[in-house]
């Protein structure tokens, strides 16, 4: 069509590639995201993938951002589709002005493609079926050629990509020669029969820094390492699975006995996310360690033993990679809907701290955290992490530790203690913090001896039916609580360029897209102060955010306003203050959707700053 | 139900193990269960047997699930922690915490309706595991606290004192125990201590997930003719197996034995247990004869007792997860922290892809 123009952007452009699960796309696609970061320009690659092993469609969504946007933003420029199920989605999906990439072997009839597109067709097994004979090789290599043919066409630095594929397979000299084969003859096909190069470029830029590229569940299994787990009992769920794999190898790696192999930490697969739990439980009570990590249907199997070591207030840590619920929902989508049933997880009064991650190195931070935090408040503490963050590889600031740190076991008599002759009560409120003091099995021959229960009992661990002795018990409880608010992360908060009446708060992983909206809002005139919650029992300085503003925008992603739910509960918020902006299709909310959302309804409130109307 | 707390003086000459406990150092608090209860002939045992075997308390830890059978821990080992946790999960928490510490003796203790019924999956998976435990059930086929109902334990046919039929089979833990790989099975009756305390005592000396079933009749709710877990059906219908003895390495072997009746097999500590024969052809080495001898008897009416199969050579979870000697629990941040440097070194190689 003469009136298409193709799109010219250079380091700022989505790519998407369609898949299909189990054909090995995903290695060469995470290669191509290197790449890019290679030159220096940050990405932030997407894997929406199927629940199945082989066979069903997947895509890996790439979002080139020059600028350092790391949020997802929706809509494709450059689609790779390698997927024929999905052919006309696919197509479909295109900005008008697009590019299609796909593999030109079979012709299509004309039909099957758009008037507004830029279509590339290059015979990807055609050259393969040529150069290779094994049938894993010419599937495998398949994915290597299209990413020499994306180097020509976007004007990369193939020694960029040279550079990447020696140092993925370093020790393996025979694989690096046949991908940099596949490699240069996807290049140089490209270039011979494409227009190299296109719209779309990618130019070297200093965007990257020392950052790292991780995902959160690698950062959570490493920082449970850190943060000095000894034991992990746990179920595979997906998305969570690979916290406890990350936790394994990096175990293997850092706490192997060098003098003869044993292992500093023991991992045991479940039966169920019952007994995973259980195990957690069990060791924190005996003084060691302990996490699990699951998904939303292990959070509602746990629901007994949160209930349990809430109330005989045992330490656990719970990494809850969160998914689409309820029920089974949408087991590789994202969401961050189980804030409900974690913070008053069992049944009974009970209430749970908190902690949210916004990327794997927060993932990383909180998690070693949660076990100074889980300890010296005696009660689990969860880590809500959810699958947009956690499998994904996304780009952040490098990971770092304080030698000097010592880990905080809490309040813990020692034998030496109890010799001293100080007044052991297993739940006495001795400090008037609520925290009480507690001992470790094996502590001493014949004193400091008690007996945990999930039923009521009186300041010295006795069973009682009284009711003064659950009251005081209650209390207490509630007074730790206290104590927590001061203890959890602070909130982050970030002023708008003028003084405002409107607010948001938002957490987790909706950080970078509300960091981009915030950036488009400023653009339009339009001002909102930010913070994000990292922790509950919400600090105090939270409540003082929603006191200083008239409306506040409660970003999240789910569908009943979770946190605003909590905010009204543990504030009381006047509801009509507080306005959803809700994003729960599975998807990782956009800036585009929370830009959009706010802009609309602070213009229908059509406002004029509260405090400019009292000045004139 | 014991109503007077026993005098806190002692008699000069009572006696004393090599620690210089007395047996009154083993007890815990005064019971709350029905007067007659079988469930405190066991804790009695237990406190025998921790007596003769000069474990200092506090190197135990007790846990249970709930239910009548599962505050027994409360009532023996007032120097032990104990952890009375939620019903039917014991074995998990037990598991973690045995997982911490491998230097405790972890002493788990349920009953059939925590084990058998809502706690099956959880005793199955750490007799899988060989949780280095000694892990009691009390069985009496009933729920006590909730007034009489039948648990998985009951046989078919018998009835409850309201005169219900039981028409589901029995789970025979034992069976499964042995089904799932347990090192040490035994089944006792409350009624027995003379059987029952060297069977704890060669449990608590054992490497590896030791059951002992124990009958152990609920005198308020599964006591009367027509339950097959009264004290008289159970005196009637066992069918013990042998007798045994616990020699520690320390002990003279003072008892003397007919030619043949004596089987001796020494434990992974050196202990020894000596078993008399109270059948000429029952060997307890030999796991799968173990299990046909039990269905053979089921099928007659009888209930098998005594040590039904040891595995002496035994091994346990922490010697197949490879665990440091160290107790988990006992390391501190320099052995388990990797630090800056190795964090740097990671953080390069993440830059780099």
């Amino acid at each position: 069509m003469s009136t298409m123009q193709p799109l010219q952007k250079c380091n700022d452009f989505v790519i998407k590639f369609a898949n299909v699960n189990g054909t090995g796309s995903a290695s060469a696609n995470e290669l191509f995201a290197r790449a890019v970061m290679g030159m220096g320009v940050p990405v932030a690659p997407r894997n929406i993938f199927p629940s199945n092993i082989q066979g069903m469609p997947t895509w890996y969504e790439m979002r080139v951002s020059g600028e350092g946007w790391l949020g997802r933003s929706g809509g494709c420029d450059l689609m790779v589709a390698m997927n024929p199920q999905t052919w006309d989605r696919d197509v479909a999906e295109l900005a008008p002005g697009g590019y299609l990439f796909y593999d030109s072997t079979k012709m299509l009839p004309r039909s099957r493609f758009r008037d507004d597109i830029v279509v590339l067709g290059l015979p990807l097994t055609e050259i393969c079926t040529r150069e290779y004979t094994d049938p894993r090789q010419r599937q495998l290599m398949k994915n290597i050629l299209y990413v020499g043919a994306l180097t020509a066409l976007l004007d990369m630095d193939f020694k960029v990509v040279e550079g990447l594929i020696a140092h993925q397979y370093r020790g393996k000299d025979k694989l690096i020669a046949s991908n940099l084969q596949a490699l240069k003859l996807g290049y140089d096909e490209a270039k011979a029969s494409l227009p190299c190069p296109i719209g779309l470029t990618v130019e070297h830029s200093d965007g990257v820094g020392n950052r790292i590229f991780s995902n959160g569940n690698d950062a959570c299994g490493l920082g449970a390492v850190f943060g000095g787990a000894t034991v992990a009992g746990w179920y595979p769920i997906t998305p969570s699975t690979s916290v406890i794999e990350a936790f394994s190898s990096y175990c293997r790696k850092f706490r192997t006995d060098p003098d003869n192999g044993m292992a500093r930490y023991a991992i045991v697969q479940a039966e169920d996310e019952l007994a995973s739990i259980g195990m957690v439980i069990g060791a924190s009570w005996n003084g060691a360690r302990a996490f699990t990590a699951t998904s939303g249907p292990g959070i509602s199997l746990m629901q007994e033993f949160f209930g349990l070591a809430y109330f005989a207030e045992v330490p656990a840590v719970i990494v809850n990679v969160q998914r689409g619920g309820p029920s089974t929902g949408m087991p590789t989508r994202t969401q961050q809907s189980d804030l409900l049933a974690c913070a008053y997880a069992s049944h009974g009064d009970t209430k749970h701290v908190l902690l949210f991650p916004e990327d794997p190195y927060e993932c990383f931070t909180l998690t070693a955290q949660a076990f100074d935090l889980a300890e010296r408040l005696q009660t689990p503490v969860f880590v809500m992490s959810d699958l947009d963050i956690g499998m994904n590889e996304v780009l952040c600031q490098p990971f770092d530790w304080d030698d000097n740190r010592q880990y905080d076991r809490g309040k813990v008599m020692s034998a030496a203690d109890l010799d001293a002759g100080k007044n052991f009560g297993r739940y006495l409120d001795v400090d008037g913090d609520g925290i009480p003091y507690r001992t470790i099995p094996g502590t001493h021959p014949t004193k400091g001896a008690f007996f945990s229960r999930g039923t009521t009992r009186n300041a010295y661990a006795k069973y009682s039916e009284a009711g003064t002795d659950y009251v005081y018990n209650m209390e207490r409880l509630r007074r730790k609580f206290v104590t927590a608010r001061k203890l959890v992360p602070t909130p982050v908060e970030k002023k708008a360029s003028q003084a405002t009446r409107f607010g948001a708060i938002y957490y987790g992983s909706t950080s970078p897209a509300m960091a981009e909206a915030f950036a488009m809002l400023e653009k339009q005139g339009v001002h909102v102060d930010l913070l994000r919650v990292r922790g509950f029992p919400f600090a105090d300085e939270v409540m003082r955010f929603i006191a200083d503003h008239d409306h506040v925008f409660v970003v999240e992603q789910n569908e009943s306003a979770q946190l605003r739910t909590m905010l009204i509960n543990e504030g009381d918020v006047d509801p009509k203050r507080l306005i959803r902006v809700l994003h729960y299709d599975g998807t990782p909310i956009t800036a585009r959707f929370i830009a959009g959302r706010i802009a609309d309804i602070v213009k229908e409130n059509n406002v004029t700053p509260l405090r400019k109307q009292v000045a004139s | 139900m014991t109503y007077l707390a026993k005098p806190k003086l002692l008699r000069p000459d009572t006696p004393k193990n090599a620690l210089g406990y007395t047996k009154r150092d083993y007890e815990g608090a005064i019971s709350t269960l029905c007067a007659g209860c079988g469930h405190d002939s066991i804790s009695a045992s237990i406190v025998q047997a921790c007596f003769d075997l000069d474990i200092e308390p506090h190197r135990v830890a007790k846990l249970s699930g709930i239910g009548c059978s599962s505050k027994t821990p409360d009532y023996f080992l007032g120097n032990s922690h104990g952890f009375n946790t939620t019903h039917g999960r014991m074995p998990s928490v037990l598991t973690g915490a045995a997982l911490a510490n491998r230097d405790l003796l972890y002493l788990g203790v349920s009953g059939d309706g925590d084990s058998a019924s809502i706690g099956i999956g959880q005793f199955a998976h750490a007799m899988r595991r060989g949780v280095n435990m000694v892990y009691i059930v009390e069985n009496n086929g009933v729920y006590g606290l909730t007034k009489g109902q039948f648990s998985a334990t009951a046989d078919k046919g018998s009835k409850s004192k309201r005169g219900v039929v039981n028409n589901d089979s029995p789970i025979d833990l034992v069976t499964l125990a042995l089904q799932l790989g347990a090192t040490y099975v035994a089944r006792s009756f409350s009624g027995d201590k003379e059987q029952l305390i060297p069977l704890i005592k060669g449990a608590m000396r054992h490497r590896g997930s030791a059951l002992i079933d124990v009958i152990s009749p609920c005198v308020t709710f599964n006591n009367h003719a027509g339950s097959t877990r009264s004290y008289d059906y159970v005196r009637e219908h066992n069918e013990a197996v042998n007798r045994l003895d616990v020699i520690l390495p320390r002990d003279k072997i003072t008892a003397t034995y007919a030619p043949g009746e004596l089987r001796r097999i020494v434990q992974h500590d050196g202990s020894i247990l000596h078993l008399r024969k109270l059948h000429e052809e029952y060997d307890p080495s030999d796991r799968v004869g173990a299990m046909n001898y039990l269905q053979e008897r089921a099928a007659l009416g009888e209930i098998v007792t005594g040590l039904i199969y040891v595995d002496s050579s035994a091994e346990e979870l922490h010697r197949y997860l490879n665990t440091v000697e160290t107790p988990l629990n006992q390391l501190g941040v320099a052995e388990l922290c990797p630090g800056s440097e190795a964090l740097e070194a990671l953080n390069e190689s993440l830059r780099r892809g």
